[in-house]
């Protein structure tokens, strides 16, 4: 198969008399009028709704899988791409069982679909890390079957039977060494039923997963042209500014828009639960109409709300509510009265922003009788169904046009950006972008939760651990997500309650103590708060006791080979027990998203500030598809987990965030990074997640090194508001 | 009406003239490769060249702009050949994408005045780009390998402007 951009528009699976035509067109005309007969061939952009597509022969083969007469093949890609690959690594997965080459491959995003349920989600959800496990099976069965039928329809063409054809590099191949395109055979193939039973290819047969293949979407993203949710443009669009409640939860009292109303380019001015919209025919005419509004607001519950007040309601649940236990081993609170020593210590987590490069924002076009939404989204449902509410239409009537998401991290798992959007351009009758300022995204974030966790340990006489208690007290995500869930606990327990550490009496409990303020699911959500607990304890009780800290988590690793291997190549890569002069170590290991994984923190006191060396990291996180996306997402997750460590915490006072930009909110930057070492191990489980866990584990990393460096414990974050760190 | 030049051509441009050249770009003109990240210069998602330096567009009133020489993202190849592009091709540098124009105009401002940048030079050049996603660490390996792409093709590429049209990009003395 060839490169599309260059030689697919050959028109292979057209009859021979306009084939012919159009060869002799391109040889006349160029390309231009090429491009004009066939869409398809049109100067490519970026992989985003409707974008690609084929001709009008196009077989549609199942719900992932288009291929035109013109041979082009087009993979819808039914999980958002927001940098962790799936525009590549789903589309590897297809083309693996359907022999051809991963290059030729376009991208279309899947519209709302049954067919596109996560099912590891429960929704057409991109979250949790699954993306990979769940398309698996999925899409290599989705390319099995597709290849079933082209050469079925081979077979038929050629009046042979299918076994003695193969299929190989986009063309059905017979026994004499005839072929026929996939795009000579995809109309007739997308008639023949859908075989059930394939066999899928062993991983020995393996010729795309497993290789380090270029990123589909890598080369649109170094011209410009890649388009994301806040490039979409639409004919006659108009541009839209929000004006929110400063205070979280506040809502709406009065405004006054006639010095707004006035202003240059300004269309309509318009109230809606979001807040107040301004329409304009820019979006800088739309942002300085917003600053003239007068608007007074209700601050409801939260005009008191500040950090004290939060921190102060966390502790005092923590001491006086035991929580639901989420799990429970032997007898905990007898195991720690036997113990012959006993430790406790409490964690704190503040809250943190997303802080997405690319604000939210949402493009909505409204008519009488349907709404097209443009949107980086990660719940395409979620979007459609608020889109439906704001529109007043049925959902079905909702388009959902899934653009690149400039960032994810799970802020876009919330559809709070996207009525306002849709109430303008019902209010003006034509397409509206809305675009929220970076200070709107920081000041309106669902942030993530903060937590304060009390670790309880015993050991005994012979210095084994036999008791654990965890207990955290932390706002719930889920609740607002699906506030009829039975389970209390869904991800707030995680690397907790599924601890590896075999010890005999142990407990997980949780306390829910809302704040006031919404939170959300943030890249590696309550692993990156557990494992700052459980992890930094975890060393405290290997000091306690005397013993390596590796050696001390090997001995409760026992009976899992896993672990031991990952933490050990963790130990090893970082050269553990020999540092550099001046140089100290901390580690961290979790389990999560089904890969495990471990971290070496190397640092150094210089003139009293902390200096971070190197970052080791060590994973078995299943088979890989592409092991070069797996390593930039976990670099990537470390540098997420760095600014968090670091600097990582949003204040609130009179109810209002404090932090609006980057400013004041920081995040590392490319002069601050650590060297990043990572080793990937070869697995043979199936694959687990890898977008999210390397996050969790740099904050304890860097505690427990700087316990290394000083004897003093971090039990609480962003370590730069550690009264003695101090950061180089 | 005033008249920018952009990647080479003359634009004319009806706006307000307080408006930030990013919003021009974006709004007025439908180019959309530079990116809005915060509005205050601290992110370097919509940098740009002007008169060859790096500058931050978000911050740049339209009439600051007017006579100096601007360059966008999409100027600077017509088809992706630009070292920096390549290099960041190779590598497979961006995640979500988002940041990268900003981060290639800041590549390309760094090695039109430093040759062979040193990890300080990339260091100091390149603070000023935040990237949510952590692609760091490759954009550095990428500038490196930038920089040996452009030594490689200096024969040709000294006399050469970096496309057609477009005065070669360089900071002002």
């Amino acid at each position: 198969m060839r490169d599309p951009e260059a030689s697919g528009c050959e028109a292979g699976g057209l009859e021979a008399g306009r084939r012919e035509f159009l060869r002799a067109v391109a040889r006349l005309g160029g390309g231009l009028v090429l491009a004009l007969s066939l869409p398809a061939c049109a100067p490519k952009r970026a992989a985003t709704a409707g974008g690609a597509g084929g001709t009008g022969a196009t077989g549609q083969i199942n719900a992932w899988l288009k291929i035109a007469g013109d041979n082009t093949i087009t993979v819808l890609v039914d999980r958002s791409e927001m940098g962790q690959g799936v525009y590549t690594a789903l589309p590897t997965l297809l083309a693996e069982e359907l022999e051809v080459p991963l290059s030729v491959i376009r991208i279309e995003a899947a519209p709302v679909g049954d067919a596109y349920v996560n099912q590891g989600n429960g929704g057409q959800i991109t979250g949790t890390s699954n993306s990979v496990s769940d398309a698996w099976d999925k899409l290599r069965l989705a390319g099995a079957r597709a290849r079933t039928m082209l050469i079925a329809a081979g077979a038929a063409a050629w009046g042979v039977s299918p076994a003695d054809c193969h299929a190989e590099a986009g063309k059905v191949v017979n026994g004499r060494g005839e072929s026929l395109t996939y795009g000579q055979l995809a109309e007739a193939a997308a008639k023949l039923a859908v075989p059930k039973d394939v066999a899928l290819k062993p991983a020995a047969r393996f010729a795309l997963i497993g290789r380090n293949l270029p990123r589909l979407d890598t080369p649109d993203k170094c011209d410009g042209s890649a388009e994301f949710g806040i490039d979409v443009r639409r004919p006659g669009m108009l541009y839209a500014a929000l004006a929110q409640c400063p205070v979280l939860g506040g809502s709406l009292k009065e405004f006054d828009d006639s010095a707004a109303a006035v202003l240059p380019g300004v269309r309509k001015i318009l109230q809606t639960p979001s807040g107040v919209v301004v329409v304009a025919d820019h979006f800088w005419q739309a942002l300085k109409a917003r600053d003239a509004l007068r608007i007074s607001w209700h601050s409801r519950d939260n005009a008191s709300l500040d950090d004290a007040a939060i921190r102060a309601s966390l502790h005092k649940t923590l001491a006086t509510d035991p929580g639901k236990a989420a799990r429970a081993e032997g007898d905990v609170a007898k195991a720690l009265q036997a113990s012959s020593s006993v430790h406790a210590a409490t964690y704190e987590l503040p809250l943190l922003a997303h802080a997405t490069m690319e604000p939210m924002n949402c493009t909505a076009d409204v008519t009488a009788e349907a709404c097209d939404l443009y949107v980086g989204t990660q719940v395409q449902q979620m979007a459609q169904a608020a889109a439906a509410d704001a529109a007043g239409l049925p959902a079905q009537r909702v388009r959902v046009h899934t653009t690149l998401l400039g960032g994810g991290f799970g802020r876009r798992l919330e559809i709070d950006f996207i009525p306002a959007a849709v109430a303008a351009s019902k209010a003006v009758g034509v397409p509206v972008k809305l675009i929220w300022t970076r200070e709107d995204d920081m000041t309106h974030d669902y942030y993530r939760p903060p937590a304060s966790i009390r670790l309880d340990a015993g050991f005994d006489a012979n210095r084994k651990l036999v008791a654990w208690r965890f207990h955290s007290v932390s706002p719930s995500i889920t609740a607002r997500f699906a506030p009829d869930a039975t389970d209390p606990f869904d991800s707030v327990v995680e690397g907790a309650a599924n601890t590896p550490y075999e010890i005999p009496n142990l407990s997980v409990n949780y306390t829910r103590q809302e704040i006031g303020i919404g939170v959300g699911y943030m890249r590696s959500v309550s692993h990156a708060i557990n494992c700052f607990a459980i992890e930094s304890f975890m060393d405290e009780l290997a000091h306690a006791s005397a013993k390596d800290p590796v050696a001390f988590r090997l001995e409760l690793l026992e009976k899992k080979p896993r672990h031991r291997r990952v933490l050990q190549a963790a130990a090893d890569l970082a050269g553990w027990g020999h540092p550099s002069a001046g140089h100290h170590l901390g580690l961290a290991l979790m389990e999560g998203y089904t890969t495990v994984i471990a971290q070496v923190a190397e640092i150094s006191i210089e003139q009293g500030a902390l200096k971070i060396h190197k970052i080791s990291c060590a994973v078995d996180c299943g088979q890989m598809v592409n092991p070069r996306i797996v390593q930039s997402q976990i670099e990537g997750g470390i540098v997420f987990g760095l600014s968090a460590a670091l600097w990582g915490e949003i204040n609130v006072a009179g109810g209002q965030v404090r932090q609006q930009n980057f400013n004041s909110y920081r995040v590392a930057r490319l002069n601050e990074m650590p060297e990043v070492v990572v080793k990937l191990l070869d697995s043979p489980e199936p694959p687990g997640g890898i977008g999210e866990p390397a996050v969790a584990l740099v904050a304890p990393a860097l505690g427990n090194a700087l316990f290394a460096a000083t004897g003093q414990r971090i039990r609480a974050l962003p370590l730069a508001a550690q009264k003695f760190v101090k950061i180089a | 009406m005033q008249t920018l030049t952009i990647n080479g051509q003359p634009v004319p441009v009806e706006a307000d003239p307080e408006t930030p050249l990013l919003w021009v770009l974006r709004d007025h003109l439908g180019m959309t490769g530079t990116k809005f990240g915060c509005g205050k210069a601290f992110c370097g998602a919509c940098t740009v060249h002007v008169d060859g330096a790096p500058m931050r567009s978000c911050s740049l009133p339209l009439a600051a702009v007017a006579g100096r020489k601007i360059a966008t993202i999409e100027g600077l190849s017509k088809d992706r050949s630009h070292p920096v592009q390549r290099a960041w091709i190779e590598l497979d540098v961006p995640q979500c994408g988002y940041c990268q124009s900003g981060q290639i105009m800041s590549a390309v401002a760094l090695l039109a005045q430093t040759k062979t940048p040193t990890d300080a030079d990339i260091d100091a050049a390149m603070a000023g780009n935040i990237c949510r996603c952590g692609t760091y660490a490759r954009i550095r390996a990428a500038i490196h390998r930038a920089a040996e792409l452009m030594q490689a093709a200096l024969p040709r590429q000294a006399a050469e402007p970096l496309h057609s049209g477009q005065p070669t990009l360089q900071r002002p003395s």
